[in-house]
Parts: C-alpha cells; structure tokens; sequence
C-alpha cells in the first residue's frame, strides 16, 4: 500500500513539475540557433544538455515532493531506520557517470571542430581598444575603426532625455559595420591594444578574449546573408557596455563590390599622401572626427573630461602648454591611466588633426597647427632617445 | 585556558560594554561577533545590489554613471564573499564545533579573537576607497590585469584590505583544524563527528592551500602598479593571462569554501526535521572530500574562451563534469533522508529544502557551463551570473540563514516568531527566483555581463529581475528584525529545542552559557546525530 501510495504521488509530481519546467521554458528566451555550423552545433549541444539536465532535476524534485508530500508528520508518518543502501549508492554514482560520458562525447567533438582553423579562405585581424574595435583584412589590405553609432551614444548619456526605445538597435549598432563574404571560411584574429576584451556574436556561436601582447584565432562560416549584432563579452572599463560588434554578412560577389568602394575612391587621395600639410580647416574638420571616435568616451564630446579618473581637456595645461609634451602624452599614454599611447593605433595625420581640435576647441585658443610631420617627427625623436639609451645600457 | 578545569571561571572580573568584546577570547562571543559582522556587510552589499537592480530597471542610463555602476559591481561582490559568507560560516563554526565536538573553546583563543578584529578594519579599508579620488575598484571581483592596474592610488587600499582578509581566514582556519584534531571530547572519533564539523575541516584545509595563492596574485597586481614590474604587462615580457590561472587557482576552490560548509549546515537540518538520521554518512564524508580535491584541478573552466590548448580545454571540461558525480550523491543522500521520514516544516527546514532544490538548479547550470563549446555562448552573460547566484545566494546564504533559524534559540534561549520566519522564507523564496531565474533567459538571449545599460530587447527581463531583487532586498530586512526580536526575548527554548535533534550541542542549556563542556562528555552512537553501518 505504501510502495503504489508512493509511486501514484511520484508519478503525479513527475507530471505537475513537468508542466511547470514547460511553462518556465516556453515563456523565456533560448539561445540563437545562429547561422554558421559551429553555432549550429552548439545550439544543439545545449539542448541536450539542458534536456538532459532538465530530466534529472524533474526526477530528483519528484521524490523529494513526494517525500514531502507522504512523508510528513502531520499525515501520521513514522520514521523509518534505514541509514544507508549501497546498491542505491552505487547506482546513482554509476548512472550519472554514464550520462556525462554520453554528454562530455559530442562536446569534445564540436570543440575539436571549433579548435581547427586551417583553410581559411581570408583572415580578419580584430584588435580591441577601450572602447571600440579595429578591424584589418588581412588579404583585402582594408583598415578600419568600428564604434557605437552616433544615435546611441547620444541616447545612453546619463538622464540624456533621448528614449533608447526610439534609437534604432540601442547599443548594438556602430559606425562601421564589419562587412564579411558569406560561405567564406575566415579566420579570425583577436588581439588587444590595451586591456582584456572578448569579441562576441551569439549567431556566430562563440566569443573569445582579444588579450593584449597574445593572438587568439576562431573561425567561423556564416551561411545566410544578414546582420548579427553582438558586444564585447569582458569587462574592460567604464564602456565596457558600450562597444557592439556588427557583422554584415554579404553575398561574396557584394563583398567584392565592399571591398572595391573601401580600396578606391576619394578616400585614397589623403592616404596617398598622409604626411601632406592640411590647412586649418581640413585639420580641425577630421580633428574633430578623430576626437568623437577615439577621445570623446572619456574627455566628453565638450572636453570637460569625467574628474577625477578623465581629465578636462578645456583649459587643461598639457593642451594648452608646450606642443611637444602634448604630442608624447597622446603618442606614448600614460601608463598607469586609461590614457592610450595612440601611437600605435592611430596615422600621424589623425593624430596632427586631433592634437589641433583639441588646441583650439573647448575654448582653448592656441591657434596652433599640427602637422603629420610634427607628429612624426616627435615619434622619431623618441625613438632615436630610446634607442641610444638602450645602446647606452648595453655598452654598460 | 589551562586552568579552566581548577576553577570556577565566573569569579574572573568580566570586562564590561565594548571592553567585553574587544578583548573576549569566547568562542560563543567571536562567533557572536563574526554573524553580527557579516550581517552588518550583507546588509551592505546587499545595498550596492540594490543600486545595481536600480539602474539596470530600465534601458538607458538614469542614476549612475557606468564607472561608478562598475565599482558597484565590483564592491558588492568582494563585500559580499569576504565580508558576508564567508564570515557568517566562520561565526557558526566559532559557535558550533566546540559545542558539536564537546569542547570547551576553540584551541586558540587569543588567535581567535585577532582573526576577528582584523575584519573590521579589513572592510573599513576597503570600503573607504569608495570616498578616495580615484574611486573604488571597478575592475570586477577578479581584478584582472591590465585594467585593473588603471585604478588609481586607492588599488593600493584594496589590495592590503585583501592582504588582510586573507590573513584573517588563514587565521580562523588553523583554529578550526586544530579544535577539530586536538579537542574532541572522548568518544567524538573522526566517523561520528557532524557533518558541519566535517565540511568545515575540510573547507579549512582550502582556505590554508588557496588564501595564500591569492596573497600572492594580488601582491604581483601591487608591484605592476606602483613599482614598474612586469608580471602581467606584455609589453615588459609579462602575461596577463597568467594572472588569471593564478586568480582562479584560488578562485575555483574559493567556490566550495563557500558551499562545503553549507553542505555541513544542510546535512544537520534535514536529519532533524525529518526525525531520521542522516543518510549516507560516510559517503557525504567522501564526496565532501573528493568534491574539495577536484577543485584544485578544475581552475581553468572559468577561462575557456581566454583561448587555450585543446588539450587543456577537455582536460578542463572532463575534470569539471566529474564534480556532478560528488555533488549528485550528496543531493540524493538529502532526499534519502527525506523519503520515509516523518517530517515538519519549521523555517530552518523550509530553507534546508530550498537549499536543496534551488542549489540543484544552480548545480544543473554548473553542469552545462562546463561543457565547454556551450560555454563560449554562455560565459560572461547573465546565464553565468543566474548560476552563480543560484548556488551562492539561494545556496551559500540561503545554508546560513537556516542555520540562523535552527541554532538561534541556542544562541538566544528564546524561540524566534515562527509565523515572521515562515513570511520571511516565502517572501525570500518566491522573490529570489522572480530575481535570478530570468537572467538564465538574458544570458541566453545575449545580455552580457557587467554592463550599466543594455539593449531594449533585454528590457522585460529585467525589469522583472529588478522587481525580485527589491523585494528580496526588502525581505531581508525582516531577517534582520526576527534576529533582534528573538535576542530580545520570546517563547523560552528548552534544551533540545527541536523534537528530533540529536548531537552534543542539544545536551548543553539554551542559552548555552558563556562556558560548555570543563568536564568533556563521554560520546557514543547514541548521542551523535549520525549513525552508519559502515562507521
């Protein structure tokens, strides 16, 4: 009587958990089935998992409600004596070995997949900055930033009065999408210019860490056309929130066509000549630009910086003192500070135009013109100091 | 302590007021001290979640600014670990072992006493970088290199006030190991020992093994600070991702030294309430022990997408599934001392059970981070923040806070308001999930981690997540209130307060007085909580 009482109430909670856990699946949101195959199997590998991880907790509530149910002192129960059951033991130590086994197979399958990155039909370099991404086919000899949009980067200002409701893709759109061929094996390299990030697309089925000083490599194939959003997955400051990662995915033939529009053009007349003097009004035009994309995060779009962390670029000393002290803070960093040695990541002629916006804006009325060759020059004298001092030390 | 047995110890001038506490080497007033500390920081933590919820209950930024929501990220989970759980397991053990293994105090006092009083000052020096110019940290819990090392001067303070925590857990945990192997009453041997007795000798054998790998990784951070080295900068020939195999070497067994002693907690309640004893004895004891020594070779599966090599990444994987096997005996033993019981449900058993469930939940989630392709979908989203606050909060916390509920008329002698704790656990139970569960859908539909503001899509969730979290936040303080009504007074406990409690602290009066045990007790099987076969 006891034993068909037990299992009549077991059978019944199987069931009212069951429908439950069903309630609780169907009114949430499961991870993208994505469009490459990776992702694919992936998805797939998650939904075993969560099946079968899903069986055994509906099992293990069952008896414990039916316990609950049965075995209670108000329904007149008596304790039983027994303390331990080592066929009982023994079975449940067995069985989920068995089932971990059954799991841990097509996991090390997919991931052996997942490890190869050999035939690559192009290479994608992908260096993270605080806060944007910098991409370089490696094949197509195209370079260039990708950042939060305009849109969304005037809506997330704090109490910014804009409602991120009315911003189209509110944090996950950019300024530049990262266009890629479809049915294309490509490669991609992360690495990182400054502090940790981690380059994610859910629809491409996985993330990985761009680390500064180390390259890391993934794959991926994208089978459908379209645009898969995604974010930096690693903590990496304070906008950490804020540097989305767009993929267009394109027919190959418009991929081509991408790749012409990036390589031709009005844009080659400065690159040929990129240590060419500017004018006034060409250099404080693309100094502003290169000021909202690489600067603004942290000194403000109006240069009043964030105190104490970001320093108020208006009236501040270095920009409004001695021209070459300001061009080493901007070409080498500050180590130590969020401040980036630009340097490395930014042409002398982006670098000329930024340090002359940033000398006669904010109310800082310098009147000085940078020039690329201002730029260069610092940078060379630099290294010719660095060099003579480490031959200095080596002679030592 | 030596001649507490020639004499009588209430002759001896107690110090009054604060003196009283400043200077007690009582293991029943430390253990006092350290659950009025945790309490005070979990209230404190609890309060930057709050802040966190906050912002995140809406799209788009409103009331703080992301560096700021980043060193609320950061503090609540240091204040939390540090500051809340793992002291409040400190204090029980300070008030439990010796009354659970039929000593009179625990084996060094004075220790005792400094280990505690590190803490404050550990915690005010932590929690004052918050007013510093440079702010407090806002790198995340894990302090990862390089962006840490952009912090300001007040990096210096976090990383003495960690310096210091670690030395006060190293401290409490030589206490507690050697209490448990020299001061055990005759009869108490290592197989009739309570299982809380058991998790925590073996959660202190973690603590002595990893604080000191932690000292070290942050002592490293100091030096690439302040005084130009280079361990983890790649530009002077460092390796910042070495940083994270030493973090997370700590890390992983840092884990279970927050649910071991739970475990323990959990394996007294049960066997209670259920009026039968505890099932599977020895092979809690074993899978307790196998469970603290796979977590030293598991580190790295909080780093598969750092990128490493395959081998590396199925040995991870492998070596994190087989924790199920341990864990799973542990939740089924749970059940099987539940099944054919005759059980009651007081609050210390309606947390115990849902411990049990909700851990299980958490558990399962474990179990599908570990497989490693999945993982790079899940790692860093809200998926993995569900999961850890599964088994810490509805864990860790939800462990301590039965155990408050079942020791506390010991404590006290008063019991506490049945009818405010039954309210407290629904109120704490139903709100926790409408808090947690949603963020498994998050995570999965691609929320990350750690971020002030986020997409639209993820607004619903999260509003919903954030109206839990006020409620759970809220609930708790009616914790705090049924604690100080009960210590005020109320329905006299007897001795065994509860009708099917066995083991040595049920022998002792409740209160139980400032001294137990000058004379040791004699232990047999009759008067442990636990009996096996095979002990």
């Amino acid at each position: 009587m006891k034993r068909t009482n037990e299992l009549i109430v077991g059978l019944a909670m199987v069931a009212v958990i069951t429908v439950i856990t069903w309630g609780v699946f169907a009114v949430g949101d499961n991870m993208p089935a994505g469009v490459t195959p990776f992702s694919r199997d992936v998805y797939q590998l998650h939904m075993i998992v969560l099946g079968i991880v899903t069986v055994i907790g509906i099992l293990v509530f069952a008896a414990m409600f039916t316990s609950i149910y049965l075995h209670r002192k108000s329904r007149g129960a008596e304790a039983a004596k027994f303390t331990h059951s080592t066929r009982a033991e023994i079975i449940w130590t067995v069985i989920p070995i068995l089932i971990l086994v059954a799991m841990a197979i097509p996991a090390t399958r997919v991931l052996i997949d997942m490890e190869d990155t050999s035939g690559a039909e192009m290479n994608i370099k992908v260096t993270g900055y605080q806060w944007l991404w910098q991409y370089e086919y490696l094949e197509d000899d195209i370079s260039f930033y990708s950042a939060l949009d305009r849109d969304s980067n005037a809506a997330r200002q704090i109490n910014s009065g804009i409602s991120p409701r009315e911003v189209d893709n509110y944090l996950l759109e950019v300024d530049k999408r990262m266009v890629v061929p479809t049915d294309t094996r490509i490669r991609i390299l992360l690495t990182s210019g400054d502090v940790i990030h981690s380059w994610w697309v859910p629809d491409l089925g996985w993330k990985r860490d761009a680390i500064p000083g180390m390259v890391n490599e993934a794959w991926t194939l994208i089978e459908e056309p379209g645009v898969y959003r995604g974010q930096c997955a690693e903590l990496c400051g304070k906008d950490h929130g804020f540097m989305p990662v767009v993929v267009e995915a394109v027919s190959p033939e418009d991929y081509r066509a991408w790749v012409a529009e990036q390589t031709g053009g009005e844009q080659t007349a400065a690159v040929e000549q990129p240590m060419a003097e500017m004018d006034r009004e060409a250099l404080m035009t693309h100094g502003e630009d290169v000021y909202q994309a690489h600067c603004a995060a942290c000194h403000r779009e109006d240069g009043s910086g964030m105190q104490p962390a970001f320093p108020a670029l208006a009236g501040n000393a270095v920009v409004t003192g001695e021209l070459a002290q300001h061009i080493d803070v901007v070409v080498n960093g500050r180590p130590g500070t969020a401040m980036a040695a630009f340097g490395q990541r930014l042409e002398a002629r982006d670098i000329a135009a930024a340090l002359t916006y940033t000398r006669n804006a904010f109310g800082n009325e310098t009147g000085d013109l940078v020039q690329p060759a201002d730029v260069a020059s610092r940078v060379e004298t630099r290294m010719d100091e660095s060099l003579v001092s480490a031959a200095a030390r080596s002679a030592d | 302590m030596t001649d507490t047995t020639a004499h009588i110890d209430d002759h001896h001038a107690q110090p009054k007021g604060l003196a009283r506490w400043i200077f007690t080497t009582n293991h029943k007033e430390i253990g006092t001290l350290y659950l009025v500390f945790s309490l005070a920081m979990f209230i404190v933590g609890g309060a930057m979640a709050m802040i966190i919820r906050a912002e995140l209950f809406q799209p788009g930024l409103q009331l703080v600014n992301p560096e700021f929501f980043n060193q609320m990220t950061t503090m609540h989970a240091l204040v939390m670990i540090f500051g809340a759980v793992m002291p409040a397991f400190v204090g029980l053990a300070n008030w439990m072992v010796p009354l659970m293994v039929g000593a009179p105090d625990m084996a060094l006092p004075r220790m005792n006493n400094w280990s505690f009083w590190i803490l404050p000052f550990a915690f005010l020096i932590l929690l004052s970088t918050l007013f510093m110019p440079s702010g407090a940290p806002a790198s995340g819990w894990t302090l990862y290199p390089p962006l840490s090392l952009q912090g300001g001067n007040s990096f210096a303070f976090v990383i003495f006030a960690i310096h210091l925590m670690g030395i006060s857990s190293i401290m409490g945990a030589i206490n507690i190991i050697a209490t448990i192997l020299n001061m055990r009453a005759p009869g108490m041997t290592l197989l009739r020992m309570p299982l809380f007795v058991w998790t925590w000798l073996i959660t202190a054998f973690l603590l002595i093994a990893v604080m000191p790998v932690l000292a070290g990784a942050v002592t490293m951070l100091l030096t690439d600070r302040f005084f130009d080295t280079s361990f983890f900068n790649a530009a002077g020939g460092g390796d910042p991702v070495m940083y994270q195999h030493i973090f997370w070497f700590f890390g992983h067994p840092e884990v279970y030294i927050m649910i071991l002693p739970a475990f323990g907690i959990i394996s007294e309640i049960i066997p209670t309430f259920s009026r039968k004893r505890l099932f599977g004895y020895t092979s809690m004891v074993y899978a307790t022990a196998s469970i603290a020594f796979l977590s030293f070779i598991v580190w790295a599966h909080h780093m598969f997408t750092v990128g490493m090599p395959l081998g590396g990444s199925l040995f991870f994987m492998y070596a994190t599934m087989v924790i199920a096997v341990p864990t799973g005996i542990k939740i089924f033993n749970w059940v099987s001392t539940m099944w054919r019981g005759s059980m009651t449900f007081e609050t210390p058993m309606l947390f115990a059970i849902a411990f049990v469930i909700l851990f299980t939940i958490g558990g399962l989630s474990g179990v599908m981070l570990a497989i490693v392709p999945a993982d790079f979908q899940y790692h860093d989203t809200y998926f993995v923040v569900a999961h850890f606050h599964y088994v810490l909060v509805t864990g860790a916390v939800f462990a301590i806070m039965a155990g408050a509920y079942y020791w506390l008329p010991k404590w006290t002698g008063y019991m506490y308001d049945e009818r405010l704790g039954k309210i407290h656990f629904w109120w704490s139970t139903i709100s926790v999930n409408v808090l947690f569960f949603p963020q498994h859908y998050l995570g999965l539909a691609g929320m990350p981690r750690r971020i002030p503001d986020y997409s639209v899509q993820f607004a619903e969730f999260n509003l919903i997540s954030s109206i839990g979290g006020f409620a759970f936040g809220l609930a708790q303080l009616l914790f705090v209130w049924i604690v100080i009504k009960c210590v005020r007074g109320g329905q006299k406990a007897t001795a065994g307060v509860w009708e099917g409690s066995r083991g040595l602290e049920w022998t002792v009066p409740s209160p139980a007085p400032l001294h137990t045990f000058d004379t040791p007790p004699q232990v047999d099987d009759t008067v442990t909580a636990h009996k096996d076969q095979l002990a």
